[in-house]
């Protein structure tokens, strides 16, 4: 493994308007590493998930993934990240498997039994086939899990994973961690919430 | 360690493919409400009705107006879904899901403008012989009309999809949008109504059509990389 794999922030900056957010954030990342990033409310924790997937600029600094500048690789890293925002980011006038069949094609093929499979692993499978609006705060957020599943992807950045989940949910997050770091996977996640068995911790500051 | 079978995404999808998997989902959200697809269809039929009326209901006079009467109907009938077209994405957070899906934003923006041409300038232009009818212009001049329209809908999509673009981010965005599309859209405006009027006349109106297929193309290779530019900008 070359010491250059996974990812790594580089002293970044970004100001928001006259605030400045992130003031020189730096982390790494490793293959079967989860990066637990904590702060209180406002100190940019969901700035710098935005950051590192490629959704905002820094005024200053970088972000490298195996190496490379993730702004020259964009499409290449894009396609091995999943990234769960703190809305589930679903379509209520979709079902569940139809969400997933289109989030998940743009990025790989994709069998609707294997998305199938996928939403019941989180739990979601007695809704496959009902309009996302109909389901609770909690349901969405487990399909919107079952996403991150689907997509395959080598690096997790989840935002806020654990919000409106209930005991058992939390529990099936923990596991789907676990199960993801063993394959060599690479997480980052961002929570109040404790987080088991973590790799490192980063403390965002106001 | 074979990475591409590891991690299955990072082999990515064709831009076909993802072309036709968009414009499949966004044809299917627009038909789980059908009350927004008919909309801009009934505003387009009410506002051509209101001319008669404010007009004159003698038939000679309509048909002198109808090609005016039509174009700012459909006009105006296409502005009506436009401010929806990146909007309700971006609301959810599916429009981030799009961005981070690996697929050029430009072909994202494409394909987003064609489904949305699709059932709103594509419908407005299969009912206009309909008002057309009504409004006494002669069933000979329709080819010419059906040609213009679908040439102007589809020019006014990709201007249109600019502005979507540009007021995605704001709160009640769908007046500036008008201000911002409406002024673009006047060439559309006297050269689609003027190649009917030229039909009506019996004149030639090759000149008119090809300015408006010029326009079209014009706008067709420029606006998805000015749209595209406008939703990064959005997002941050």
């Amino acid at each position: 493994m070359s010491s250059a794999e996974g990812l790594a922030v580089d002293r970044v900056h970004v100001w928001r308007g006259e605030r400045h957010v992130l003031k020189g954030v730096s982390c790494t990342v490793r293959p079967g590493e989860l990066l637990h990033v904590r702060g209180p409310n406002g100190t940019g924790k969901t700035t710098l998930l935005r950051v590192i997937c490629g959704l905002l600029r820094p005024e200053q600094g970088e972000v490298r993934w195996d190496g490379a500048p993730t702004e020259r690789v964009r499409a290449s890293f894009q396609r091995s990240l999943a990234y769960a925002s703190h809305e589930p980011a679903l379509k209520g006038d979709l079902t569940a498997i139809e969400n997933l069949a289109f989030t998940v094609g743009l990025k790989r093929p994709v069998r609707r039994t294997e998305l199938e499979a996928f939403l019941r692993r989180t739990g979601a499978a007695a809704l496959l086939d009902l309009p996302v609006r109909m389901l609770s705060a909690g349901q969405r957020r487990r399909v919107a899990l079952a996403r991150v599943l689907a997509l395959e992807s080598k690096l997790w950045l989840l935002d806020e994973p654990y919000t409106n989940l209930d005991a058992g949910g939390v529990a099936l997050l923990s596991e789907l961690l676990a199960e993801h770091r063993g394959r060599g996977g690479l997480a980052l996640v961002v929570a109040h919430h404790e987080v088991p068995a973590v790799s490192d911790r980063l403390e965002l500051a106001a | 360690m074979n990475d591409v079978q590891a991690w299955p995404a990072e082999a990515g999808v064709g831009a076909g493919a993802a072309l036709a998997l968009i414009v499949k989902r966004d044809l299917c959200l627009s038909f789980r409400r059908p009350e927004q697809l008919l909309q801009p269809l009934v505003f387009f039929l009410i506002v051509t009705t209101l001319f008669p009326l404010g007009l004159s209901l003698e038939l000679s006079t309509l048909r002198e107006v109808s090609p005016g009467v039509l174009w700012v109907g459909a006009l105006l009938a296409s502005l009506l879904s436009l401010d929806a077209l990146f909007r309700s994405d971006a609301e959810d957070g599916t429009l981030e899901q799009l961005v981070l899906s690996g697929q050029d934003l430009t072909l994202i923006v494409i394909a987003k403008t064609l489904a949305h041409w699709l059932v709103s300038g594509a419908a407005l232009v299969l009912v206009s012989p309909l008002i057309a009818l009504a409004l006494g212009m002669p069933v000979g001049v329709f080819a010419t009309m059906l040609a213009s329209l679908a040439l102007g809908t589809l020019t006014l999509s990709w201007l249109g999809a600019i502005g979507a673009a540009l007021t995605v981010g704001l709160r009640r965005g769908n007046v500036l949008l008008s201000l911002i599309v409406l002024p673009l859209a006047m060439p559309l405006l006297i050269f689609g109504a003027g190649a009917t009027d030229r039909a009506l006349a019996d004149l030639s109106t090759s000149g008119a059509l090809y300015l408006l297929a010029s326009l079209c193309l014009f706008t067709s290779t420029l606006a998805p990389f000015a749209a595209a530019a406008a939703v990064r900008i959005a997002l941050e």
